[in-house]
């Protein structure tokens, strides 16, 4: 439960702070999940590194639909990874999540 | 708190953010700020547009005056109708910069010599602080704040620019990080916002990219190896081929200013001297050119005129132009839109249409400069020491230090090249550059008046204040006038001034004044029942001012000779001419090679080839293999002819014409040319024919190997993103074509906008671009037309009533404007 909420709970205000300020400061608020819900830290890390990967993901792959791929293969292309929609989408949200990671780890050393 | 992982930690996602928010250099060029440009709701994702997007808007802005409406049509062509021209001008702003905003700030960014303030010193093996330099000394950002001053000292069109700025801001004004258009987050720079000096510098790039073509430097080059014979035969004035605009025999008044050559010609006109190669040479494309012709209701089904245009440019996405109709009362017109400047540019109205293809006149010269020191504050300039004055243009440079142009500004111009900025033949001499587009000029009202025209007066009362760049002004209205003028404010030139350049000690060099406009000749009505132009010589080498020596001749041949047998014709009819692949240069040049071809030692494959030129139908068209033989063939001649000459210098020269060539070995078999002069032997036009089939028959055979000799395949034709990525690009595009078709398509330069619209009550008018009305690469519409452009289709234009576009079914949206 505490695993769902966590990864929920960094989604959520991941999205909901990057409305307002620049796209990296889902570090804050992933780093301030990880201080409230106490969890192991490999256990914040994890969920820290779900949260926005799921969140990138799921935004990017429901633009992506909507746009019938146009954009991610040219982008893809550009990037040289084929046409490969799929692989920009799990890059994308690779790096999302890889930040997330480190602040939700660095907000459980915070607490312990 | 354990405070060592924790510090760790922190400072581990602190590098991962700072190390995914800065670009990082590859080395051939930076890329994105990629945390940025990958976030889903900031970067490149946020231009992802929905397929199926609507655009139905209600937009509030306290710089409108009244209320419009706006119908974007199932091409995304947008109708505005608004209360007034004010409200029209300003939607028109927002409208290009919504859907086009990257694009009209780059191309001003060019113009302006300021693309290293966004691109770095280079990229990609491209030179931008190079390409920067050049237009800053070139004095671009000088015409520019004179045309300024001249469009800002006319009320209407003073009115016209800050509406239009106001409305391009306004949509400026409502983007953040997320909605940057693609290229800006791709290159991390912000939009800056529009000023009326911007649409100057973009009328005044048009002016470059139409007028800014001279060859003086290296026609100067080329008197160091060639007599005056050889140089006439090699740059005629007038060409045998040639039908020009204004048909020949037609009288010409004398000139009223003296035309003398000076005195001191004998210099100028001494052939010989030089030293070591220069690089850097930008030049407008010389194949800029287009086709424009109207034909008389005599000639027509529907006894109305029909009027055709296709302006052929460098094709790039996003395009150049812009669909849109504006309706307001007081005019409501239809056309190509120019993002980057107010008004309709080519296109119609309720009464009339008009077009333009460029005149080609040479208006740019250079002067010698004799500066008394380094310090270059003093030239001498009829025997006294003038001062100069002096423009610093600062370039600056993204991640580099700023440079400072320190231009010497002369009677004639800005000093283009001096000791800081060598010349294209590295004479470490400073010369200054004379450009028509350096005066104050006032092109806008010109299309401005055009679009509120009603009928011939107004025509002439609108182009009568055009001047630069040049050009053939094309005009039919519905009650059955048609006309054409090569319109702009020429330089009268003695024969022969401005092929080389001039000493700037003497003001008997200056160029004799202006051409009178009574000498701009209009042919109106005439009794042929038709009027064209396709950057031919618009008059005879009777014609009393110098015309310059660069005109393509084979398109107005070939126009003309259609539209004289031509009768009842249709808008179809002219849709087939208009996007025509036959190749009339073949048609002269073919059996002039065959002729000469001595057939019998030929093996089985060369004949085989042979065998494929004699049987082409002459069509251009993408399969055949025909044009690619004629065409390698033709090239191999120009090289086997001409090569040892012109190898006697390694500086710049002008390759000669391919008519030229044509015509001098259809007149003479003793061409003199033929002989290669690196040979004992004396070679004649049949041994350079011989020879060039057998060198040109390995390049077939190469040719095959790779698949590459159809046509379509040989020639590559593309149509590339402004910053040449290649997924943003259209490339190998199946296309026919060449420059010597009324369909001139080579590589990457083209028709860019083909229209015919036939005057009749309800205006019956079709046309197409190859590009799409979305400057967005992440938009359907990006480059939607393309496929229907190479496949020579054209769309029905909907010059429609706001009633009308309201019944619409298909509509992508509805863009209310009010008054906030």
């Amino acid at each position: 439960m505490k695993l769902f909420v966590s990864i929920l709970l960094t989604a959520l205000l991941g999205y909901a702070i990057v409305l307002f300020l620049p796209w990296w400061t889902f570090v804050f608020t992933s780093c301030t999940v990880a201080i409230i819900i106490p969890q192991k830290s490999i256990k914040s890390f994890a969920t820290g590194f779900a949260g926005v990967f799921l969140l990138w993901a799921i935004q990017a792959y429901i633009l992506d639909i909507n746009n019938d791929h146009i954009l991610s293969q040219k982008v893809a292309a550009i990037f040289q990874l084929g046409n490969s929609s799929v692989l920009l989408i799990f890059i994308s949200a690779f790096i999302g999540g890889l930040i997330s990671a480190f602040a939700a780890l660095t907000g459980s050393f915070a607490r312990k | 708190m354990r405070i060592t992982p924790f510090m760790i930690c922190a400072a581990l996602t602190t590098l991962l953010v700072v190390g995914t928010n800065q670009q990082i250099d590859t080395g051939k060029a930076k890329t994105p700020r990629l945390g940025y440009f990958l976030s889903p709701q900031k970067g490149f994702w946020q231009n992802a547009e929905a397929v199926d997007a609507s655009f139905n808007e209600n937009l509030s802005f306290t710089g409108l005056q009244g209320k419009a409406n706006v119908y974007l049509d199932d091409r995304m062509v947008p109708h505005i109708y608004a209360d007034n021209e004010h409200d029209a001008f300003f939607i028109q702003g927002y409208l290009h910069a919504k859907f086009r905003l990257w694009q009209m700030e780059f191309q001003i960014y060019a113009a302006g010599g300021r693309l290293s303030e966004i691109m770095g010193d280079s990229a990609n093996g491209t030179s931008f602080i190079k390409i920067d330099k050049f237009f800053r000394r070139l004095g671009m950002v000088y015409g520019a704040e004179n045309s300024l001053k001249a469009m800002e000292a006319d009320p209407a069109i003073h009115a016209t620019l800050d509406a239009y700025t106001a409305g391009i801001n306004a949509y400026i004004n409502t983007l953040d990080e997320s909605s940057y258009p693609l290229e800006y987050k791709l290159l991390d720079y912000q939009p800056e916002l529009w000023t009326n000096m911007k649409t100057a510098l973009f009328l005044k790039y048009m002016s470059f990219d139409l007028a800014g073509y001279e060859q003086d430097f290296e026609k100067t080059n080329a008197k160091s190896i060639f007599t005056k014979a050889q140089f006439d035969a090699l740059y005629p004035y007038g060409e045998d081929s040639l039908d020009p605009i204004i048909p020949k025999g037609t009288a010409f008044a004398p000139a009223g200013i003296n035309m003398q050559p000076p005195a001191a010609d004998s210099a100028y006109q001494q052939f010989k001297q030089t030293a070591a190669p220069a690089d850097t040479i930008i030049k407008p494309n010389p194949e800029n050119g287009s086709n424009n012709w109207a034909v008389a209701g005599s000639k027509t089904k529907s006894g109305r005129p029909i009027l055709c245009n296709d302006p052929h440019l460098g094709l790039n996405l996003p395009s150049i132009w812009y669909e849109m109709q504006i309706t307001v009362p007081g005019f409501s017109a239809y056309g190509a839109t120019f993002p980057g400047s107010p008004t309709v540019i080519i296109g119609f109205n309720d009464n009339c249409a008009w077009g333009f293809t460029n005149a080609g006149r040479d208006v740019r010269d250079y002067y010698e400069i004799t500066f008394k020191d380094k310090s270059m504050k003093e030239y001498l300039y009829n025997g006294s020491w003038q001062k100069t004055s002096f423009r610093d243009e600062i370039i600056k440079v993204k991640g580099g230090q700023s440079d400072t142009e320190h231009i010497a500004m002369t009677i004639w111009g800005p000093v283009m090249y001096d000791q800081y900025y060598p010349d294209k033949l590295n004479s470490k001499k400073a010369y200054a550059c004379r450009w028509k587009a350096h005066d104050a000029s006032n092109e806008l009202k010109t299309f401005y008046l055009l679009d509120h025209a009603t009928n011939y007066d107004d025509y002439e009362a609108a182009i009568a204040t055009y001047q630069c760049p040049g050009q053939n002004m094309i005009f039919a209205t519905k009650n059955g006038d048609i006309a054409i003028r090569q319109q702009g404010q020429f330089p009268a030139k003695w024969k022969g001034q401005g092929d080389f350049i001039m000493p700037g000690t003497d003001s008997t060099f200056a160029w004799r004044g202006f051409i009178p406009d009574s000498a701009n000749i209009t042919m109106h009505n005439p009794i042929r029942g038709f009027v064209s132009s396709a950057n031919q010589m618009p008059y005879d080498t009777s014609y009393p001012y110098y015309l310059d020596r660069n005109y393509p001749v084979y398109r107005g041949y070939i126009i003309n000779r259609l539209l004289n047998g031509m009768e009842q014709i249709s808008a179809s009819d002219m849709e087939h001419m208009q996007t025509s692949n036959y190749n009339v240069f073949a048609e002269i040049a073919r059996p002039i090679l065959l002729k000469n071809m001595d057939t019998r030692q030929l093996s089985e494959k060369e004949k085989s080839y042979l065998n494929i030129l004699e049987n082409w139908n002459l069509e251009n068209n993408p399969g055949e293999k025909g044009p690619t033989i004629f065409q390698v063939w033709w090239d191999s001649l120009m090289t086997v002819t001409y090569k040892d000459e012109f190898d006697q210098s390694t500086l710049p020269l002008i390759w000669p014409s391919e008519n030229t060539l044509a015509d001098g070995i259809n007149k003479d078999s003793a061409y003199i040319f033929a002989d290669n002069i690196n040979t004992p032997q004396i070679e004649s036009v049949a041994d350079d024919i011989n020879i060039s089939f057998k060198k040109a028959v390995s390049r077939f055979t190469e040719l095959e190997k790779e698949n590459k000799l159809d046509w379509s395949t040989y020639k590559g034709t593309m149509i590339q993103h402004l910053l040449k990525i290649p997924s943003l690009s259209r490339l190998n595009l199946v296309s026919g074509g060449g420059k010597n078709s009324i369909d001139a398509l080579t590589k990457d330069h083209g028709p860019s906008w083909r229209m015919v619209v036939e005057l009749t009550d309800k205006t019956n008018a079709y046309g197409i671009y190859p590009g799409g009305q979305v400057g967005n690469p992440g938009s359907k519409y990006y480059d939607s037309f393309i496929n229907d452009w190479l496949a020579a289709k054209y769309y029905k234009l909907l010059f429609a009533t706001e009633t009308e576009m309201q019944q619409q079914i298909n509509n992508k949206g509805k863009m209310s404007f009010n008054k906030l």
